[in-house]
């Protein structure tokens, strides 16, 4: 009775899942498919604690149990409640490696529970346990390890904790401790237990080594196609779960997220026109710049708030390309702020979103929507580009490499190909820019140093601040 | 060799379900527009939360004595609830703002 409503449980959990994954790639309906996959997800594991039996013996230890459920659940309701929206793409990041770590650890303890078992015994591992059952441990530990390790490494890179870091070699030097890594997973296999426990937390310690240097080299651009990476490596993981416990819900769960984690990187990749391949291995990463790249085309000239001020009150259309910078300086609201009161004077305002803008794909959408901006004033690329014809000003705030025409003009440039806002078309071109320094990709930007563009330099949100107080001062 | 054998055999069920989820997983979210790729991926994220199931067993199986496994079990229920929770939180967050959005217009 309690087997059978199990089943019945998981079969709605995992149905909730495709259900949810389907309705969540959907705007109209992404949020209700968010719940019903919650929904599904709280069946799930209610069934798993009161109906799941080992062997005809019901689950025990109630109280550690909810005590852990009531701790998390806490403890991730306020991050995810508290988390500034520009700050949403390292949260996403911390919550896939704790995933990615609770899957390391169950295989840990069902190693030991192996090991507890077989103490003492002469024999090697692999003649004592089924094979499958303890690839499935392994695999479990490795890819729960890397998931956890580099998911802290890109939390602490996208918050700016942790700086870039790579040596000559760094990828042949990742492959030998992957290497080293599945080859002790091997030996344990081949040993006496208490020789495999070395063995296996070396593995562990090698696969934690791997995740860590796996993501330091790769720039902090490239950052949420890594995090969607990850994102599929902790559900094949937790896949592995499903193997050990014979548990349906599990292992539809985590190959649905690897698979459409695995697709969804993919695509993140094609927005910026490169391959999941130059992304890891980095052309980004250890510059090899062609003469082009390093050229720097001779002088820009700079404008004045005042002057910025007088432009765009009196121009008939303005279109905002927002970046990374604005992003980073919270600035979207002064933004917003900034285009209500050209509205007001008459000015038509719009924004040219690019896919890959912000951290992460569709996280500029997000950061604007949360502005309170109008949805039907953003514009996507293909759109934006038609418009430019007619635009006044374009007022690029914290973008770079998305409006560099060397993505076009270029073939030896390092983004030749990538798609990007024609921002050239329109009549006039202010960037802000903090300083004249070369964005993610590390390349020089001859957009600047064209006639029609003018420099603006300063924190997004301060000079935005300024430049609506000149505009109101106008009247 | 035998035991490879006997493990597809064994567990041809779970293979079937390998299978087919990766084609449907693919299918799912083929063709998502790019607003969509942060919240989806949130979304993912807090599914293959899913782990927690794994973490709950380990827990519930162990020894009253066993404290390695009581220890370790309770960090990982921590671990994955924060993954559930966190992760279907975030989503919302996010999507609610896009919902907003649609309503204001409509007034």
């Amino acid at each position: 009775m309690n087997a059978g409503l199990l089943t019945i449980c998981y079969l709605v959990g995992s149905v909730s899942f495709i259900l949810g994954l389907k309705m969540l790639s959907n705007p109209l309906t992404a949020r209700k498919g968010n719940l019903i996959a919650a929904g599904g997800m709280t069946a799930a594991i209610l069934a798993t604690i009161f109906l799941y039996e080992d062997n005809g013996v019901a689950l025990g230890n109630y109280g550690w149990i909810f005590s852990g459920l009531l701790i998390g659940g806490i403890i991730g309701a306020l991050a995810a409640r508290k988390v500034k929206m520009t700050a949403m793409p390292e949260m996403v990041s911390l919550f896939n490696g704790t995933g990615g770590a609770c899957a390391a650890l169950i295989s840990i303890v069902e190693f030991n529970n192996i090991h507890r078992i077989l103490i003492g015994s002469p024999e090697p591992l692999g003649s004592s346990v089924l094979t499958g059952h303890f690839i499935t441990i392994l695999a479990g530990a490795i890819i729960g390890s890397i998931s956890f390790a580099g998911s802290i490494i890109a939390w602490g890179k996208l918050s700016g904790r942790v700086k870039d870091f790579s040596f000559n070699g760094q990828h042949i030097f990742n492959l030998v401790v992957l290497t080293a890594a599945i080859v002790c997973a091997i030996l344990t296999y081949h040993f006496d237990p208490e020789e495999a426990r070395i063995f296996f937390f070396i593995t562990v310690f090698l696969a934690l080594l791997y995740g860590v240097f796996f993501v330091l080299p790769i720039g902090g651009a490239d950052m949420p196609v890594v995090i969607s990476l990850l994102n599929s490596f902790t559900g094949v993981a937790a896949a592995c779960g499903g193997f050990l416990y014979n548990s349906q819900v599990m292992l539809t769960g985590g190959i649905l997220v690897g698979a459409a984690g695995m697709l969804l990187t993919i695509l993140m990749c094609k927005a910026m026109n490169r391959s999941l391949k130059n992304v890891l291995i980095g052309s980004f990463g250890n510059k090899s710049q062609s003469a082009a790249d390093i050229a720097t085309g001779g002088s820009y000239k700079e404008i004045s708030l005042s002057d910025t001020a007088m432009l765009l009150s009196y121009a008939n259309k303005v279109m905002i390309v927002p970046g990374y910078g604005l992003a980073v300086a919270q600035a979207q609201h002064t933004c917003h702020e900034l285009e209500k009161l050209l509205t007001e004077k008459g000015v038509v305002v719009k924004y040219a979103i690019h896919p890959v803008a912000g951290r992460m794909p569709g996280h500029m959408n997000v950061l604007l929507a949360e502005a309170d901006v109008n949805y039907e004033n953003l514009l996507e690329m293909e759109q934006a580009n038609e418009e430019f014809k007619t635009t006044d000003v374009v007022l690029v705030l914290g973008a770079n490499d998305v409006v560099n025409p060397a993505a076009k003009n270029d073939p030896s440039s390092t983004i030749y190909g990538m798609p990007i806002l024609e921002v050239e078309q329109a009549k006039n071109v202010i960037v802000n820019k903090r300083s004249m320094k070369p964005g993610y990709a590390g390349i020089e930007n001859q957009l600047f140093y064209q006639p029609k563009t003018s420099m603006l330099f300063g924190d997004a949100k301060k000079v935005l601040q300024d430049l609506l107080s000149e505009i109101k001062s106008i009247d | 060799m035998e035991e490879i054998s006997n493990f597809f055999t064994g567990n041809i069920q779970l293979i079937y379900i390998v299978i087919l989820s990766i084609f449907l997983g693919i299918e799912v979210i083929g063709r998502v527009p790019s607003v969509l790729h942060t919240p989806l991926m949130s979304g993912a994220n807090a599914i293959h939360g899913v782990v927690i199931i794994g973490a709950i067993i380990i827990m519930g199986k162990a020894q009253g004595d066993n404290y390695t496994a009581l220890t370790l079990g309770l960090i990982a229920v921590i671990l994955g609830t924060l993954n559930v929770v966190g992760g279907f939180v975030v989503t919302d967050r996010m999507l609610e703002m896009f919902k907003n959005k649609k309503r204001n217009n409509k007034i």
